[in-house]
């Protein structure tokens, strides 16, 4: 493999592991508050997908502008989802919530085959992203840049958010006690509705650069990545936003790069993310920045 | 005035309130002791808002306050410090005291609150760039008042304060607590350290499995038989 060559596997694994940990950082924030492992993730991905296209198509917003809705959207159906199946629960033993969110999963990917059909539609993209740029031998397309710096300024958005608002204080503090949370004062409601509008925002952002890089829509579209990105969030320490990141991070490259320096893999390319599930739940089942929480009594 | 009037409280099938009473007149400490279990944490715990399983009437001011979620309570001026002390101790000193002032939005007052926190417990303004985790029992103990006292409350509840302290330590909880109340806060305080607490109060109530069995005067109580005689280890 020569140095150009390489030098695109790397830029390759940087986007996909953005995607990733763009997601995985909605699983773990929500599991870092309420232990729950949001299942319905995955559609919010997909729905983030599915609605930017839907304002280009049906309500011809440029593009900028169907992706700010979009994500806009999905947070608020995020906040929703959060309201409707989950605050329900919260006094609930914890698989309650967790069998609810199994079912939001399926009731949002049906609702996406009844709106969008479960046909999968092709992806037109802006001619802006699809250019290919040359540097020597390097070929590279706007979007391989596109989607890391894009997932870098929404990540520092989250991290100004988490350690330098009053909100993100009141998330700091939920995810470890949330009982004296409510008797200091904090709404505790209102800043889990906020998680649930971040993580999803995020995951609505993943989704469309999903589908600008891998051009095709479909109503299941957000099982696998979602699983993935889960293993990501568990491989770097679920309820760990940093873990989160590097986990999605990590898992890109491991992909990438395995199929780059093995060609005869590519066909078990999904099974290395479970692979590496398998292997860190032996190793070090509390991921790598992961702290052991006990159940408190 | 705090008034607390025939509280029932239940547990799935267990009656832990069995239809108690008493008044916090303002201004003033107030104690309730009592055994392992004999619902005094329970009690503060539904005034706070915590337990919703509850019948009866609380009223703050003459203000019906029993179903309100502890938000609501803290807004209005009542404040709990929960038992084992419960600081936050992955954040800063400084962010547990803003935690404390969680539920306002006047940040002149709220800094303002901050530096009178730091002059009654200069402890803290030495500290107040730490991790909560890293400060000592009494000192986490200082934190969990001073907490509290940024909710710039009227009534502030504690829940067993000297709990797992070393004895000089406990000396100074109870110091604490009269500093507090010369500040003009009325306490509620739930102790198991009933000779400690009944020196400090002002009025006393003795609970025993679910209903208030003994009332009066701190002074009265310590110098009563059966308190002495169950409590005091006379």
């Amino acid at each position: 493999m020569n140095l150009a060559t390489f030098i695109q596997h790397f830029l390759n694994s940087l986007t996909l592991g953005s995607l990733y940990a763009l997601i995985a950082i909605g699983y773990t924030m929500v599991y870092g508050i309420l232990r729950l492992i949001n299942f319905a993730h995955s559609e919010i991905f997909m729905l983030g997908a599915y609605l930017v296209f839907w304002g280009i198509t049906l309500f011809h917003l440029p593009w900028p502008l169907a992706m700010v809705a979009s994500v806009i959207v999905v947070a608020a159906i995020g906040i929703m989802v959060d309201r409707i199946a989950y605050r329900p629960l919260r006094d609930a033993p914890r698989i309650s919530a967790l069998i609810s969110a199994i079912g939001v999963s399926f009731f949002l990917q049906n609702v996406a085959i009844v709106f969008f059909q479960a046909i999968p539609r092709q992806v037109y993209r802006p001619a802006w992203l699809e250019n290919p740029m040359l540097w020597g031998d390097v070929r590279v397309l706007p979007l391989t840049l596109f989607v890391p710096v894009l997932s870098l300024l929404l990540m520092l958005g989250l991290v100004y958010i988490v350690y330098h608002t009053k909100a993100g204080l009141g998330m700091r503090a939920i995810s470890k006690d949330i009982e004296t949370s409510y008797l200091m004062g904090v709404s505790v409601n209102k800043v889990i509705a906020l998680t649930f509008g971040i993580g999803s925002a995020l995951a609505a952002a993943s989704g469309i650069m999903w589908a600008l890089r891998y051009p095709q829509l479909q109503p299941i579209m957000g099982t696998i990545p979602g699983f993935k990105a889960f293993i990501a969030a568990v491989f770097g320490g679920i309820g760990s936003i940093q873990g989160a990141v590097i986990g999605g991070v990590a898992l890109g490259f491991i992909e990438i790069m395995t199929v780059a320096f093995f060609p005869d893999l590519a066909g078990y390319r999904d099974a290395f993310a479970f692979v590496l599930l398998i292997g860190i739940l032996l190793v070090k089942p509390t991921g790598l920045l992961g702290v052991k929480t006990e159940d408190k009594v | 005035m705090l008034k607390i009037s025939d509280l029932h409280v239940f547990y799935g099938g267990i009656h832990a309130l069995k239809g108690i009473s008493l008044e916090a007149p303002k201004g003033k400490v107030v104690t309730l002791i009592g055994a392992n279990g004999a619902g005094k944490s329970s009690t503060l715990r539904a005034i706070s808002g915590l337990i919703k399983n509850k019948k009866g009437k609380i009223t703050y001011n003459d203000r019906d306050i029993t179903t309100l979620d502890p938000v609501e309570i803290v807004k209005s001026g009542i404040v709990m410090s929960p038992e084992g002390r419960r600081i936050f101790p992955h954040l800063s000193v400084t962010e547990n005291l803003y935690l404390g002032a969680y539920s306002r939005s006047d940040k002149d007052g709220i800094e303002k609150d901050k530096e009178w926190v730091f002059d009654l417990f200069p402890r803290m303004r030495e500290r107040q760039n730490q991790k909560g985790g890293t400060l000592s029992g009494g000192e986490q103990q200082m934190l969990a008042v001073a907490r509290a006292l940024m909710s710039s409350p009227d009534v502030v509840m504690l829940d067993e304060p000297s709990l797992g302290l070393a004895p000089l330590l406990v000396k100074d909880v109870f110091e604490i607590i009269k500093v507090i109340n010369e500040q003009g806060k009325t306490v509620l305080l739930v102790e198991q350290n009933a000779f400690a607490a009944l020196k400090v109060a002002h009025y006393a109530y003795v609970l025993e499995t679910g209903s208030i069995v003994l009332q009066g005067t701190g002074e009265e109580l310590l110098n009563d038989e059966r308190v002495i005689h169950a409590y005091l280890g006379g």
